[in-house]
């Protein structure tokens, strides 16, 4: 099962490498809002909770730009139909769960210093904020991936991709961006940990979830 | 004799609202606006029941593959969605006569926002889709997903977020004040009433999406 589930991931990484469409439209998309961002800010002095919710609304839109690419490219190169007779449903949600992943770690890690960089206004603990950070993109791979598979497999994929996401997002937004802000107002680890328990157990359920629903949305 | 009980209903209903307005006002320091306590706290508790009975009959969906159970799916949202704009509604014009604006985010006004985008995402996912049964199948899945992030919603989110305004005490108060025998009896007797008549209309939804099937199948 993981064996099979890193080879489909090899395999989209590979095929990511061939056209770089998801990597290149979700850093596009990234680096411009960023530049709009920094650009109208100009010189002002964010306050801890308005960087801390740019951020976050940076990182949404980028992964809302591309995560859904993931199964979107099976449905329209019409691969996904071998896929279904090759292996069962869950090494495939796997693989992909680890692709988006992947993609949203390689976003952050070119978004987030040019982020800091721009806005300049970081201080508090870096461990603590990588850390947020690394729970964040496993948060939000982990609710995404399956609505991804759903969203491919109907008539106007680009468009739902948000509106079916976002709901399901918001509280854990909503936790990450507090999470965030707390950190720029340099909180240690003990006043965290609600957001903590949160974060952690967020993606606990939905990966549970995802894993027993997955077959009935990729099977007819 | 089958109309005998709706008899009653009617009765009732017309009783309690008669009573939730001669009585002395349910809570005297929010003072006569109090009084929507007895129709807007029912209408979101039939808002959140709906929403479970909807993802109930989506399992059941996934593993009966019944097409009506599908049906029973959309009716309980549909209606759960009518009862969450109805809530949504009062709260709003209880919060502008006791806090002085139509909105103000606190958290129990952002989770009802949220079951309602959820509930419209719902919608739009099943309007993306024409084939009947991938349809059924894809909505859900979906409805199970976000069913699963309500806890989240209700539960932990208002606990780690500290509230979004200092008057956030009156809802509380609100919500577990010590109730006086009278005000009591008028609110569950509300509660009872609001419930029923939800059966009722569910009923009669499943009645109909029942007999349009039966008639297609005729056709066919």
């Amino acid at each position: 099962m993981l064996s099979k589930a890193i080879s489909i991931f090899l395999k989209d990484f590979r095929q990511e490498f061939r056209t770089r469409y998801a990597i290149n439209s979700i850093m596009l998309f990234g680096i411009t809002t960023l530049t709009v961002v920094s650009f109208s800010l100009g010189e002002s002095n964010l306050p801890p909770k308005l960087s801390a919710t740019l951020y976050w609304i940076i990182i949404f839109f980028s992964a809302m730009s591309s995560l859904a690419h993931v199964f979107v490219r099976e449905e329209e190169s019409g691969t996904a139909m071998a896929l279904r007779l090759h292996t069962e449903a869950e090494p495939v949600f796997f693989g992909k769960f680890l692709f988006n992943f992947t993609v949203l770690f390689v976003l952050m890690l070119i978004i987030t210093p040019l982020f800091l960089l721009f806005t300049d206004t970081y201080q508090g603990d870096m461990l603590l904020f990588s850390f947020i950070l690394f729970l964040g993109i496993i948060d939000l791979c982990s609710a995404t991936t399956i609505i991804a598979a759903i969203v491919a497999r109907t008539s106007t994929k680009g468009a739902l991709f948000a509106i079916l996401s976002f709901p399901i997002m918001l509280p854990l937004l909503l936790v990450l961006v507090r999470a965030t802000e707390k950190v720029f107002l340099e909180s240690t680890f003990s006043q965290l940990s609600p957001d903590f328990i949160f974060l952690v157990s967020f993606p606990i359920v939905m990966l549970t979830a995802s894993f027993m629903l997955f077959k009935f949305v990729w099977f007819d | 004799m089958r109309s005998a009980w709706q008899w009653i209903l009617a009765l009732a209903m017309s009783t309690m609202i008669v009573f939730s307005f001669i009585t002395d006002a349910p809570q005297q320091n929010i003072g006569e606006s109090s009084r929507i306590f007895y129709y807007h706290i029912p209408q979101a508790w039939i808002c959140v029941i709906a929403f479970i009975i909807s993802a109930i009959y989506s399992a059941k969906f996934l593993k009966s593959k019944n097409l009506l159970d599908d049906d029973r799916a959309v009716n309980a949202a549909r209606l759960g969605f009518m009862f969450c704009i109805l809530a949504t509604v009062t709260g709003s014009i209880f919060a502008k006569v006791t806090w002085g604006s139509f909105w103000n985010w606190d958290p129990r006004e952002t989770s009802i926002f949220i079951l309602l985008l959820i509930y419209a995402a719902y919608f739009a996912l099943r309007g993306a889709m024409d084939e009947e049964h991938k349809r059924a199948q894809l909505a859900s899945v979906y409805s199970i997903m976000a069913s699963i992030t309500v806890p989240f919603l209700v539960f932990v989110v208002p606990r780690i977020t500290p509230s979004l305004h200092p008057e956030d005490s009156i809802i509380d108060e609100n919500m577990k004040f010590t109730m006086s025998p009278e005000v009591r009896m008028i609110f569950f007797s509300s509660l009872i009433i609001f419930t029923v008549i939800f059966i009722w209309m569910f009923k009669l939804d499943n009645r109909i999406s029942f007999l349009e099937r039966f008639q297609k199948e005729k056709e066919a």
